[in-house]
């Protein structure tokens, strides 16, 4: 590249223009047809990872998992063809309600609450109440197996019984479902994590998700408007929304599960894009102030020619790790890849074609650039 | 023009360089797997005869274990792995009986030469290690209600004093509503009440209905706010505890927000029993020593330090009207003492009890329920482990009542700071001050744990080799340069990790990788700097002066932003994304240290001496 050939950036401003606006529609579009996919950290519900010791039959294990009455169960294997995530909207004593109910059934009996242990109740986690059968029969129908419950302790109140479970119902339940996948897939299973996010806990991550991207959005702009000079600060935070918007769209568009670690991920996009975009204006700033003549279309597209083999090489450098991280980091960190390297191309692309191109439609101009002289000035003029 | 730089600039980047390699050095020791042995009372000292029975039961169960010490306190056996660390914890602790703790725990291995100058290496969090993840939620409203049901007895006591009528009073939530007869007998029964009752809002605007009059008393705000905290540190305090019991090294407990507590432990795969240890329940009895000729049925014999010792069956308080216990010592005498302190409610019980019975003893009666696993022959002739609850009472202070006793008193003739300390936390210990519920749960495997650090690491090893080669490609002997700067980077990075004992997470590794990749931007644009300056006819020797003056400004603006970005990210983020945006911003910080100052000395020290320089490599 030779420096006296400038390349016509600017030339292409309304195509590009017209790149973006489509991009950002079709995100748009993709948010509200598919909707973003929350991880289990936004919505809240279970969710187990567990490994079979034979390559697993996904549709076989869905199969399994309707007939357990879990809220939307979900199965997909999770990086390799022996390991599978289950995922259930409630919380797994769902399941667990209903497994006690298909053994309730044949007594006659019904399972009429679940309650908190009392407090002096020992190590018991959970009392469950039940009617319509007394607790010989509950026993000998094996209502409460022990090898889930623990041991438990049945006690007659009226009609109704209650048995305190050492195992509250989820912790029996997952035990339970390993026994279940186990039997009738007959592969080993063996339990790699299990996670459960009350749903209060999903709604304020979203929340503080959404507001975290707010404030970085307002003190970013707040901290280039003090830098630069406003116009710049809008172009900023512009690309910036592009930005997320696209990725976040990216998301939605091929329905990938967007969690706690894709959010700081998109975060770091908010970063990066920046790092990208402040380059590139720094550059402006100096050669507006340096070259004497030259439309601020030629200012601006001799600075951007200047930067662009910095501009490529470090997005080169960063595609580089990200995609190592992608194909070496394994499933959990896969989200978290993919939605740094789809950020850092088109932050790349948005520091030249939206934060540069604002600036254009502002009609920025050298004015706007010219350090304060006023004191200069006068130290001159003294004597 | 020469580029030089002082003598001083090349020594503190050397110094900066071998700190950095020294004080990464640690990481390159993973901790061994140990079990922990420690008396479960603080007079069973542990010595070699313990020590030689837990190595016996190991030998004979056939455990491979390599290395057993002891001090004073507790005695470690070190294994090869996680498996045999499992199985020695079960066969130890059935060797040693109930009187010992038996703890799984990781022994750094860390040579002594470093530990003595502070190095250690970094913590791991759960996705890499395996445990579990519990966040618990204190329900503070219902403490509130109960607080307010007691607060609604002793109005009621009051009222009956006083001779004061009332119809009815009811307790919703925070609101107690008096309910009277007439409209002078409840403004009678507010002025009788208020001046007791400073932390609650007074209302009689409710209209009448039926004939009764009412007035509401709400707890005020700050009252409940300060409800919420107090909970809350005694939730923490009673957990921690708890927690310990586990045995598990470097649990985590830690409170979150206004009402959550984190719990986290390393290691720990039964989240069952996980749950029932934190969700226990203990209590205390505070009763007095029965006299000599007390009827047998209205006592009950414990043991107190080996000796029988006869209480009352009556119960003067438990332990939900303990407020706080502290550990100190008596000004006067140095000895060790415990401060009580106990709710209004306790503080009146305890007054009666104590004023006419001065010169009698009183006892503490701790209660625990507790589980202990016993091996018995099932059907099948398979040896089993069976669960049994039991409760287990004991006598743990026995004291002469030297005064009516209130809401603060004091256990004296205690015999070690220790034992002292040891009693308030037990004190302490009774009661959660509000229920507490488990609003997420997360467990993480070992073997995920293992398997997340190799990935990490590979993927860590192959992102920086690309970029090393990439750099060394397109910038020759400036890459080497970069390259140098971009290792040590990698260096300090995770030495200020280890020195800040910061927790590395699965994002954590993703954070130093995606640091690699962007750290060299601050070379990429000085490099791209120095050339533009070579095309437009500079000496090299000026070019490269201008080219780090000019970058700096850009490195500096983009840089800064990013570790806003970073900021925001710790300060919003939790767990993992926390990990994350802390090595995001170390990084940030060495990579300027490296990229800026450590490039431009091994540019100095190579190019800047040399007066006639032509060409440069770049």
């Amino acid at each position: 590249m030779s420096s006296e050939k400038v390349l016509n950036f600017m030339g292409a401003r309304l195509p590009a223009t017209a790149l973006s606006v489509i991009m950002l529609v079709v995100a748009i579009g993709a948010l509200a047809m598919n909707g973003l996919k929350l991880g289990l950290d936004f919505t809240g519900g279970a969710q187990v990872e567990v490994s079979f010791s034979e390559p697993a039959d996904i549709p076989e294990i869905r199969g399994i998992l309707n007939n357990q009455g879990l809220t939307n169960p979900v199965a997909v294997l999770f990086g390799s063809d022996t390991e599978v995530l289950i995922r259930t909207q409630g919380a797994m004593s769902d399941g667990g309600e209903q497994a006690l109910r298909s053994r309730l059934q044949p007594l006659g009996a019904s399972l009429e609450a679940v309650n908190r242990a009392p407090r002096d109740s020992g190590t018991f986690t959970q009392e469950l109440v039940f009617s319509g059968a007394d607790r010989s029969a509950l026993k000998a129908g094996d209502v409460l197996p022990e090898r889930f419950f623990g041991s438990v302790e049945y006690n007659t109140s009226g009609d109704n019984v209650s048995a305190l479970v050492e195992n509250s119902l989820d912790t029996a339940y997952t035990a339970e479902l390993l026994e279940v996948l186990e039997a009738e897939t007959g592969s080993q299973v063996e339990l790699r994590r299990s996670e459960y996010v009350g749903p209060q806990i999903g709604a304020e991550l979203r929340d503080e998700g959404g507001l975290g991207m707010l404030v970085a959005l307002a003190v970013v702009m707040l901290y280039v408007a003090a830098r630069f000079q406003f116009k710049f600060s809008v172009g900023a935070v512009l690309a910036l929304i592009h930005d997320v918007i696209i990725v976040v769209g990216f998301f939605a568009l091929f329905r990938i599960d967007f969690d706690l670690t894709v959010l700081a991920a998109v975060l770091a996009v908010i970063g990066y894009s920046l790092n990208d975009t402040i380059v590139v204006y720094d550059r402006i700033r100096e050669n507006f102030r340096r070259m004497r003549k030259g439309s601020p279309a030629e200012v601006i597209n001799t600075s951007l020619t200047q930067t662009l083999e910095r501009t490529c090489i470090t997005s080169l450098t960063t595609l580089l790790v990200l995609i190592m991280l992608f194909v070496f980091g394994g499933e959990l960190i896969s989200g978290f890849a993919i939605a740094l390297i789809v950020g850092v191309m088109v932050g790349t692309y948005s520091s030249i074609y939206v934060s540069a191109n604002t600036l254009m439609w502002m009609h920025i101009s050298k004015e706007d650039l010219m350090p304060p002289e006023k004191e200069g000035a006068e130290v001159d003029e003294m004597p | 023009m020469l580029n030089r730089y002082p003598l001083w600039k090349y020594l503190l980047i050397v110094v900066v360089a071998v700190l950095g390699f020294i004080y990464s050095i640690p990481n390159l020791y993973p901790p061994d797997d140990v079990i922990q042995i420690s008396g479960s009372s603080s007079t069973l000292t542990i010595d070699e005869s313990v020590l030689n029975r837990a190595r016996e039961s190991l030998d004979e169960a056939g455990i491979d274990y390599f290395a057993g010490e002891y001090s004073d306190t507790s005695a470690l056996l070190r294994f090869n792995n996680g498996e045999d660390q499992l199985q020695g914890k079960k066969v130890v602790q059935e060797a040693l009986g109930a009187d010992y703790v038996v703890a799984l725990n990781q022994a750094p291995t860390t040579p002594e030469w470093l530990m003595a100058i502070g190095g250690s290496p970094m913590k791991l969090g759960l996705d890499l290690r395996g445990g579990v993840h519990f966040l618990l939620e204190v329900d503070v409203d219902s403490a509130i209600a109960k607080r307010q049901e007691t607060s609604a007895e002793e109005m009621k006591d009051a009222l009956r004093e006083a001779r004061i009528r009332y119809l009815d009073f009811e307790v919703k939530g925070p609101v107690i509503h008096g309910l009277f007869r007439s409209e002078d007998l409840r403004d009678e029964a507010v002025s009788a009440l208020r001046g007791d009752y400073r932390d609650m809002l007074f209302s009689t605007d409710t209209p009448a209905t039926e004939g009764r009059f009412r007035f509401t008393a709400t707890l005020s705000e700050a009252a409940q706010r300060q409800m919420e905290q107090d909970a809350l540190a005694q939730n923490l305090t009673t957990l921690r505890k708890r927690v310990n019991e586990l045995g598990v090294s470097e649990p985590i407990v830690q409170s979150q927000g206004r009402d959550r507590i984190i719990v986290q432990l390393p290691g720990v795969q039964d989240t069952a029993e996980a749950k029932r240890v934190i969700g226990k329940t203990a209590n205390l009895e505070f009763r007095l020593e029965a006299e000599p000729n007390a009827l047998g049925a209205t006592t009950e014999e414990f043991e107190y330090r080996g000796y029988p010792a006869v209480l009352e069956r009556k119960i003067i308080l438990t332990g939900d009207h303990v407020t706080n216990a502290n550990a100190s010592l008596d000004p006067e005498t140095s000895m060790p003492q415990v401060n009580i302190t106990l709710d209004s409610l306790g503080g009146t019980k305890m007054n009666h009890a104590t004023r006419s019975n001065i010169g009698r003893r009183m006892g503490v009666l701790f209660i625990e329920y507790k589980t202990r696993m016993n091996t018995e022959v099932d059907d099948n002739g398979e040896q089993v482990q069976v669960p049994e609850q039991y409760v287990e009472r004991s006598v743990i202070n026995l004291a002469t009542v030297q005064g009516a006793l209130g809401v603060q008193f004091r256990i004296t003739g205690l015999d070690s700071p220790r034992a002292a300390s040891e009693l308030a936390l037990m004190l302490r210990s009774g009661a959660l001050a509000a229920p507490m519920y488990f609003v997420e749960e997360r467990t993480i495997g070992p073997s995920l744990g293992a398997e997340n650090i190799q990935l990490g690491i590979k993927s860590l090893q192959w992102g920086l080799g690309l970029v090393l080669l990439f750099m060394l490609v397109y910038y020759k002997v400036f890459g080497v340069f970069a390259n140098i700067a971009l290792a040590v980077n990698v260096l300090l990075l995770v030495s200020v990790m280890s020195l800040l004992g910061a927790t590395l997470t699965l994002p954590g590794i993703a954070g130093i990788v995606l640091t690699v990749g962007m750290a060299v931007d601050a070379n990429v644009l000085i490099f791209a700097r120095i050339r533009e300056e070579l095309k437009l006819g500079a000496s090299p020797q000026s070019a490269i002066s201008s080219g780090y003056d000019r970058a700096y400004v850009s490195i500096l603006d983009a840089n800064i932003t990013t570790l806003i970005v970073a900021v925001i990210l710790y300060a919003i983020g939790s767990g993992p994304v926390k990990g994350f945006a802390v090595t995001l911003s170390i990084g940030i910080l060495t990579s300027m240290f490296t990229a800026i100052m450590g490039t431009r000395a091994l540019t100095n020290l190579v190019y800047g001496r040399r007066k006639n320089l032509k060409k440069l490599w770049i």
